[in-house]
C-alpha cells in the first residue's frame, strides 16, 4: 500500500516538474527573438501596455506560444491516446492519414484559388479535409466488418497513400506561386494571425485533455488487449469509438491551425514513457505537458535561429525530436515496451 | 458452434471442459465468458439471465484467466490491482483503500505478493499464471473461468497451479470451469468433467464417469487403456503408441 503511495506522489511530483518546465520554456519563448526582452523587465513591459515590446509580446509571443501549446498538446496527447487504442508504437496522429486528409483539403484551396478568400478558408478546407478522412476511415472499417483496430489502421494507411497521391497530382499541376504556398503549409508554421484561431486550437486541445481523462483507466485496461480489457468490465468498442474521434479531431484541428508538423505525436509521447511509465493516468498529462513544451522551445528555435528569416518548425521538431529521441532510447537501460 | 449444452455448476465446484481440438470447447468457454451470446436458450447466474447483466456486472461476477497473459512494463501489483477496475465508479480516477486490501490479500493467497514490484514480463510463465489468478480473484467473482491455465508449464508449475485452483474453490466456495488438455490432470483434479464432441456435450459427470477407454477413444480417435489411480483413486489415461498396437 505504501509503494502504491509513493506512485502516486512520483505522478504528482514529474507533472508539477512539467509545469515549472512549461513555464520556464513560456519564459524563454517570450524573451527571444529580434525585439529581446529580459526576463526582470517582463512584468514592467507588461504593466506598462505601451511599448514596442509590449505589443510584440501580446500581439506576436503570447499568441503563439497558446498555439504551440494548444498544437503541440494536441499532436502529442493524441499520439498517446492512438499509441493506446491500437497498442502499436508506431502509429501517431498522422499514421492514419488526418494529415494527409488536411493537407489535401489545403493544397485544394490553394488551386482552386479559394486560400486566400479569408483567414478561415485554408484552416476550414484543411480541417473539412481532415473530417473526410476521418469518416472515410470510420466507414471504410465498419464495411470491412465490425470496427476491427487492425483494419482501422490498414485502411488508415492506405488512405494517407492515397491522398498524398492526390496531393501530389496537385502539386504538379500548379502554378509555381501556389506549389508554393502548399509546399509551405505543409511544412508547418505557428505563425497564425488570427486569434480566433488560436483560441479554437487552445481551449480545444485542453477540452481533449480532459475528454481523455475520463478514459484514463480504460486506456490502462487496453494496455491487456481488447478482448481482456472487456473482461475487466469495459465497454470497448465505445470507448475505442470515442477516443478515436477526439484523437482524430485533435490532430484534425492543430493540422488545420498549424499545418503538419511531425514527430511531436510520436516523439514525446515515448519519452514520457521512458521517463514515468505506461500508465495513462500520468502519461496523457505528460504527454500533453511534455508536446507544449516542446513546441514552444522549438518555435523559439525556428523564429530565432536563422533570424530575421523563419525556418519551418517541423524542421526543428523533425532533426532535434528525433535525434533526441535516439539519444535517450539508446541510452535507456530499460528496454521499452509500449503495453 | 455449440449446440444442445445443458449444464450447470453449483457454488465450489470444479469443472474441467475436455475434448479433442475443434470439438467446441473454446466456443463453449466463449459463451459462458459472455464474448459470445447464444443463439438460443440461456446462461443463468445466481437466478438472474447473464444476457441482462451489462459488463461490468458480468465482471464482477465472473473472472477470466487466459492462456497467455502479454502484458509488458506492468509491475504485478498494478496488474492485480486492474481486477479492481470493475467495481470502480464511472471515471473513477484512483484506487481505494479497500482495492489495495482485496488485491494484497489474492497476492498473498496466490504466493505472487514477494514479485509485486516486479515487471510481468520479468516473470517466468507459471509465476504469470500465478499473477493472472490473482487478478481474477481481486475480480471478487462467483465463476473463475481457466482457458489451458497449465499448458505451457512443466509438472511442479501444473500441480503448484492447480492444487491452489482446487484449494481456492473449497475454502472460497469458488465455482471454477477450465478448459484442460491434459486428461490425467483434469481426472485428478476435477470434482466433474464436461467431454465435448463435434459441438456437443458427449457425456458429463464424475472423472470417473467420464474418463473410460470407450468415450474417449470415440471422441480423442486415439487408442488409451485406463486405470485408477492407487492413492488418489481417481481415474488415470494411458496412451498406447501405434508400434505397440500394431505388434499386439
Amino acid at each position: 500500500m505504501q509503494k502504491m503511495n509513493i506512485k502516486y506522489i512520483k505522478w504528482g511530483v514529474f507533472i508539477v516538474l512539467l509545469l515549472v518546465l512549461l513555464l520556464a520554456a513560456v519564459v524563454i519563448s517570450l524573451s527571444s527573438g529580434e525585439i529581446k526582452v529580459v526576463l526582470w523587465q517582463l512584468p514592467r513591459i507588461l504593466a506598462e501596455k505601451n511599448s514596442i515590446e509590449f505589443t510584440v509580446l501580446t500581439k506576436i509571443r503570447i499568441p503563439r506560444i497558446m498555439l504551440a501549446v494548444g498544437v503541440g498538446g494536441a499532436l502529442s496527447l493524441s499520439g498517446a491516446l492512438l499509441q493506446g487504442i491500437y497498442r502499436n508504437p508506431l502509429v501517431e496522429p498522422y499514421t492514419l492519414g488526418i494529415s494527409g486528409g488536411a493537407a489535401l483539403g489545403v493544397a485544394i484551396a490553394i488551386v482552386l484559388g479559394i486560400g486566400t478568400a479569408s483567414y478561415l478558408s485554408l484552416p476550414a478546407f484543411g480541417f473539412l479535409g481532415a473530417l473526410v478522412t476521418l469518416f472515410l476511415v470510420y466507414f471504410l472499417s465498419i464495411k470491412r466488418g465490425g470496427l476491427s483496430i487492425n483494419s482501422m489502421l490498414l485502411i488508415g494507411v492506405m488512405v494517407s497513400f492515397v491522398s498524398s497521391s492526390a496531393m501530389m497530382f496537385l502539386m504538379s499541376v500548379s502554378t509555381a506561386e501556389n506549389l508554393h504556398n502548399i509546399v509551405f503549409w505543409v511544412m508547418g508554421s505557428l505563425d497564425e494571425s488570427n486569434a480566433a484561431l488560436i483560441k479554437i486550437a487552445f481551449y480545444a486541445s485542453l477540452s481533449g485533455l480532459l475528454i481523455s481523462y475520463l478514459f484514463a483507466q480504460t486506456l490502462n485496461a487496453l494496455r491487456l488487449g481488447e478482448v481482456k480489457a472487456r473482461h475487466l468490465g469495459i465497454n470497448t468498442g465505445v470507448a475505442i469509438k470515442l477516443l478515436f474521434f477526439v484523437a482524430s479531431l485533435l490532430t484534425g484541428i492543430a493540422v488545420s491551425v498549424a499545418g503538419v508538423i511531425g514527430f511531436v505525436g510520436l516523439v514525446i509521447p515515448h519519452l514520457v514513457r521512458l521517463i514515468i511509465g505506461n500508465d495513462y493516468r500520468v502519461l496523457l498529462a505528460g504527454s500533453f505537458l511534455g508536446g507544449a513544451i516542446f513546441l514552444i522551445l522549438s518555435d523559439t528555435l525556428a523564429r530565432t535561429i536563422i533570424s530575421p528569416n523563419e525556418l519551418p518548425i517541423g524542421v526543428i521538431t523533425g532533426f532535434v525530436g528525433g535525434l533526441v529521441f535516439i539519444v535517450v532510447l539508446s541510452r535507456s537501460k530499460s528496454h521499452f515496451k509500449l503495453n | 458452434m455449440v449446440s444442445d449444452v445443458s449444464f450447470s455448476i453449483n457454488k465450489g465446484d470444479f469443472v474441467g471442459i475436455i475434448g479433442p481440438n475443434g470439438s467446441g470447447k473454446t466456443t463453449l468457454f466463449r459463451g459462458v465468458a459472455g464474448e459470445l451470446d447464444p443463439l438460443h436458450g440461456n446462461m443463468v447466474l445466481q437466478n438472474s439471465d447473464m444476457q441482462n447483466m451489462n459488463l461490468k456486472q458480468r465482471a464482477q461476477h465472473i473472472a477470466i484467466v487466459t492462456q497467455n497473459i502479454e502484458i509488458g512494463s506492468m509491475t504485478v501489483e498494478e496488474y492485480v490491482l486492474m481486477g479492481r477496475i470493475p467495481y470502480h465508479k464511472q471515471f473513477q480516477f484512483f484506487e481505494t483503500k479497500d482495492d489495495f486490501a482485496i488485491a494484497e490479500k489474492y497476492m498473498k493467497l496466490t504466493g505472487v505478493d514477494k514479485l509485486k514490484g516486479k515487471y510481468m514480463n520479468a516473470l517466468s510463465g507459471g509465476e504469470q499464471q500465478l499473477a493472472g489468478i490473482a487478478r481474477a480473484l481481486t475480480q471478487e467473482p462467483q465463476l473463475l473461468l481457466l482457458d489451458e491455465p497449465t499448458s505451457h508449464l512443466d509438472i511442479t508449475h501444473q500441480v503448484q497451479i492447480l492444487n491452489l485452483i482446487r484449494r481456492l474453490s473449497r475454502e472460497l466456495g469458488l465455482s471454477v470451469l477450465m478448459i484442460i488438455h491434459d486428461l490425467n490432470l483434469a481426472g485428478e483434479y476435477c470434482d466433474s468433467l464436461i467431454m465435448m464432441q463435434n459441438g456437443r456435450i458427449r457425456k458429463k459427470g464424475a472423472p470417473t464417469e467420464v474418463l473410460n477407454y470407450k468415450d474417449i477413444e470415440a471422441v480423442y480417435e486415439t487408442v488409451v487403456v485406463t486405470r485408477t489411480n492407487p492413492i488418489s483413486n481417481k481415474p488415470v489415461v494411458f496412451l498406447v503408441s501405434e508400434e505397440v498396437i500394431e505388434k499386439k
